[in-house]
């Protein structure tokens, strides 16, 4: 049991916990993790933002956030979901954009066009398999919330892309 | 002063909770379509749209919860209300008809949509701005969807033009809701709170137009609020069957959990 929660030992334990879509990132890495608390009662409180509004994974991050805190002894947790300021992909670490690419998921662009543009697509963006940009955007819409489909039209795969958010 | 101050917290919660269904209700239909799209990446683009809505809804709902103050939670609200107690569009609770009803229900939708969370963000109500700021950046990727779809089937192939004229003349009735305000909304409009739906109604048809022009389709020249009410409990009939089937789990199990 430790007796006196400190918030730098806490941060770290949390910076362990990964996102359950894409287990090579972490919460930090993605900008879900805001904040952390210590109140005067003991209690934690872990600040987080979704990264959509609609993600299935806020749940089981939060979970993962208990069971992380728990396996250190810390059981009196309060996780607060904050939406404001709305997440974006610029609180995206760089550590974790290259942890995204060698994934296999091509990390988002920051030139891309602002999203009030009703036409043109995002370019730039780069094959994580073999580098080229030379890709084409299949589908908007991805496996989830956070990435579309692209196609390499070099090594012909096809692969996600984490799509700009801001 | 205290009684004014009381009206406008009821107007508040009505809008709260009449934003909060239109949202649930689209995403519902929507849903409708998962596993039955035309192809693999539409069905799949369909279910993330229905996905963000229905994440927009809980930001409602429970901010409805926090307004009423009696501890409701958001399924308080979702299952055990009745159809006249809903106060969503009746746009969003029409059928999905052919892809190309979809297509033109969402664009309608998007195309509002859009441009109230826009203004929405920099409400005074920090709770409706942090909801609309979150939501505004994934709404951005709808109005492209749906902008996109409605230039493709109107400038595709003679029939898939002629299903996008039947679906734009039988949706059209229900558009002008969108920017018709209730009392409630009016409220809230002179408070500041909401956007102008003078203003509103301006850029939605520049939007309209410039998408239509493109895809070579015509604005249709009818009435566009000839079909309303949904927000104040006024509903099409399809409303009780899609309340019948998202609600029957729970009306026979109540407080049943997963
Ligand atoms: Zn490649």
């Amino acid at each position: 049991m430790m007796t006196a929660p400190n918030r730098s030992a806490i941060w770290q334990i949390l910076e362990r916990v990964c996102d359950p879509e894409i287990p090579v990132i972490t919460i930090a890495d993605l900008g879900v993790l805001r904040d952390v608390l210590i109140h005067e009662d003991g209690e934690v409180e872990v600040i987080i933002t979704p990264t959509y509004s609609g993600c299935p994974a806020m749940n089981m991050i939060a979970v993962e956030i208990r069971l992380a805190l728990k396996a250190e002894g810390i059981e009196k947790v309060k996780i607060t979901t904050q939406l404001s300021p709305a997440w974006t992909t610029d609180w995206f670490s760089e550590e974790g954009k290259q942890k995204l690419k060698q994934y296999g998921i091509a990390p988002p662009v920051d030139a891309s066009p602002h999203v009030r543009q009703l036409f043109g697509q995002e370019t730039g963006i780069q094959c994580p398999q073999c580098g080229s940009t030379h890709t084409q955007l299949l589908s908007q819409f991805g496996s989830t919330s956070c990435k579309a489909l692209y196609q390499c039209q070099d090594c012909k795969e096809p692969f996600d892309y984490f799509k700009c958010h801001r | 002063m205290e009684t004014a101050k009381n009206k406008t917290n009821q107007a508040l919660f009505n809008v709260v909770l009449s934003l909060a269904d239109s949202t649930l209700i689209l995403s519902h239909r929507l849903s409708e379509w998962c596993g039955y799209g035309p192809v693999i990446e539409q069905d799949i683009a369909m279910s993330n749209i229905a996905l963000d809505l229905i994440g927009e809804a809980r930001n409602f709902y429970d901010y409805a919860a926090k307004l009423e103050g009696a501890g409701k939670t958001e399924d308080d609200y979702v299952y055990f209300r009745e159809s006249k107690d809903y106060k969503n569009l009746l746009l969003c609770e029409q059928l999905n008809g052919d892809f190309a009803h979809t297509v033109v229900r969402q664009f309608f939708f998007d195309s509002w949509h859009i441009h109230f969370l826009d203004v929405l963000r920099n409400s005074p109500d920090e709770t409706l701005a942090a909801i609309a700021g979150k939501s505004f950046m994934e709404v951005s990727y709808h109005i492209k969807w749906s902008s996109e779809w409605v230039i493709r089937l109107g400038d595709g192939t003679e029939k898939s033009k002629q299903k996008m004229e039947t679906a734009l003349e039988a949706l059209w009735p229900f558009s002008g809701e969108l920017m018709e305000a209730t009392e409630d909304e009016k409220i809230l409009i002179a408070a500041g709170i909401l956007p102008n739906f003078e203003q509103l109604k301006t850029i939605w048809m520049e939007q309209i137009m410039s998408v239509l022009t493109r895809a070579t389709l015509e604005v249709p020249t009818g009435k566009n609020t000839v079909q309303t009410g949904g927000k104040t409990g006024r509903h099409t009939e399809y409303l009780s069957y899609l309340l019948a089937e998202m609600q029957s789990v729970q009306r026979a199990y109540p407080g049943l959990k997963w």
